[in-house]
């Protein structure tokens, strides 16, 4: 079921609302280049629960119309600059909220019921902010317990990079459980990997509990390296050189689209 | 005040130890990313308390014994698994009140910061909360946060276990009462003054006259930090190891 990068990405229609895990959990960059170069619009993009090279690059390239996150951040090289001129500029709706919140909302969508309830957040200005989030008293309780309901999170799409997949349409995630859950929750799972293998992964005891079934999965593509400058958990550690030239050149728009401009042959090499 | 120490210490080392001093008696630590300082003072109380005393470090291999995603600690601490957590803030105010998301009107703020992590449920749950910022200015420590990231006390009949427990920066710590919901003023660091921290705290606080010096580190504590945590540290931390200790990580 490998299919070229361009075809994967081709399955997000303008304005999805696309489900992306943070930068350690696999994010895939190869496929992001990938959603710029078809020059995808008004993405409703949801981080679980933050985001950050991968934010950024979508938010620069003009692709995304809101931030549903709970920390955008290139983490030691700094702010997402984009991200945050972006902001400044209005040019971006932002849906900010806090990491649990995120995560408990796509449980509620894995789960297929309406809302879920969640502790915390009261007299924040997140919930202030947030008109689809609603205080009750907790029905359960003897005496008064507000208490907050979110409303669950259907992702159009959830798009990651994962270390394997075998070739019946499963994918090895480790212990990055988020994504299982992301899986779950979206309405199509578009999958880059660093390669695909013979075995039945779910015949395998010890990978079995840690693999996503091919239930889930709308589509996979090799894109050896995929969440190159970030890391991949089992494979590869972070690229901080390139991670800090991107912090350092994406300061100013036309930096950014220099550097998106020399990322993309680097990419489809090695993504060959 | 000048330092009268026995041994010569850091800043950081200061700041470890009068951390971990705080951490007495918790049976699991959390740490959040890009925290050394908290992060070295949870492991020191671990050193300490013989191993009764968990510590889970965010994004280490080695210090994060957790396999059911980011979901699991945030569970953990809605159960009270979680004894204490680390929160900051680009400013705190009097309150307690604490903003990781920017400075001006929200949305379109005049500074964004990135977001507001894990805080806004953690900050409800955890019991002992101690907030740390180095930076103790009148920018950081403000009289009202422009936004509420998770605020510092809440209205009778809120579920609410936990909150801030402290607040250390390079100046000084405070106590956090939460009856109250005023700072306490608890001991000033060696070499640091009343009248430094009034000058650069933008909210008001409560203090006695006689407020003594922070206790500065003890020996045993330092031959620990290091030696044997210094490696411990360096998993998570490996550039903080190498710049306070001049370690490089193994």
């Amino acid at each position: 079921m490998n299919i070229e990068l361009s075809q994967l990405v081709a399955g997000i229609a303008d304005g999805a609302r696309l489900v992306v895990p943070p930068s350690r959990s696999g994010a895939a960059i190869a496929a992001t280049h990938a959603l710029i170069a078809r020059q995808i619009r008004d993405l409703h993009l949801v981080a679980v629960p933050t985001s950050g090279l991968q934010a950024d690059l979508l938010i620069g390239a003009g692709c995304v119309a809101t931030v549903e996150s709970a920390g955008v951040t290139l983490d030691e090289h700094g702010q997402a600059p984009r991200f945050v001129s972006a902001v400044k500029e209005a040019g971006i709706k932002l849906m900010d909220t806090t990491c649990p919140a995120l995560i408990s909302a796509l449980q509620a969508g894995e789960k297929g019921i309406p809302f879920i309830p969640m502790r915390g957040l009261l007299g924040s200005d997140l919930l202030a902010n947030r008109p689809d989030y609603r205080v009750i008293d907790n029905p359960m309780a003897d005496s008064g317990d507000p208490i907050v309901l979110l409303p669950a999170i259907v992702p159009d799409v959830a798009l990651f990079h994962a270390p394997l997949a075998d070739r019946h349409g499963n994918v090895w995630i480790g212990q990055i459980r988020e994504l299982m859950t992301m899986a779950h929750a979206a309405r199509q799972t578009l999958v880059t990997v660093e390669e695909i293998i013979d075995d039945d992964l779910m015949q395998d005891e010890l990978r079995a509990p840690a693999t996503i079934p091919a239930h889930y999965i709308s589509d996979i593509a090799i894109a050896r390296q995929g969440a190159w400058p970030l890391p991949l958990p089992t494979r590869y550690a972070a690229d901080a050189a390139a991670l800090e030239d991107y912090a350092t050149v994406a300061r100013t728009q036309s930096g950014f689209e220099r550097y998106l401009q020399r990322s993309q042959p680097v990419l489809h090499a090695t993504a060959s | 005040m000048q330092p009268q120490a026995d041994v010569d210490y850091s800043r950081e080392e200061l700041l470890i130890c009068t951390i971990a001093r705080l951490l007495e008696g918790v049976d699991h630590i959390a740490v959040g990313v890009s925290s050394p300082i908290p992060g070295s003072a949870a492991l020191l109380q671990r050193e300490r308390s013989a191993g009764a005393t968990r510590v889970t470090v965010l994004n280490s291999r080695a210090l994060q014994a957790l396999n059911d995603g980011v979901s699991e600690l945030f569970d953990m601490a809605a159960q009270g698994r979680v004894g204490a957590f680390f929160l900051s803030g680009g400013q705190i105010d009097g309150q307690g009140n604490i903003n990781l998301v920017g400075v001006g009107d929200y949305p379109q703020m005049k500074v964004r910061w990135s977001g507001s992590f894990g805080s806004a449920m953690l900050y409800f749950l955890v019991p002992r909360v101690i907030l740390f910022r180095e930076e103790h200015t009148r920018r950081t420590m403000v009289d009202k946060v422009d936004f509420i990231s998770a605020p510092g006390t809440s209205e009778e009949g809120v579920y609410r276990p936990g909150g801030p427990h402290a607040m250390i920066t390079n100046l000084c710590a405070f106590a956090f009462d939460r009856a109250k919901g005023r700072f306490r003023l608890q001991s000033i660091h060696p070499g640091h003054t009343l009248e430094e921290v009034l000058d650069n705290t933008g909210f008001d606080f409560d203090y006695s006259d006689d407020l003594p010096a922070t206790a500065e580190p003890d020996e045993e504590s330092l031959t620990l930090l290091r030696g044997r945590l210094a490696a411990q540290i360096a998993d998570p931390y490996p550039k903080f190891v190498e710049r306070v200790w001049g370690v490089a990580a193994s």
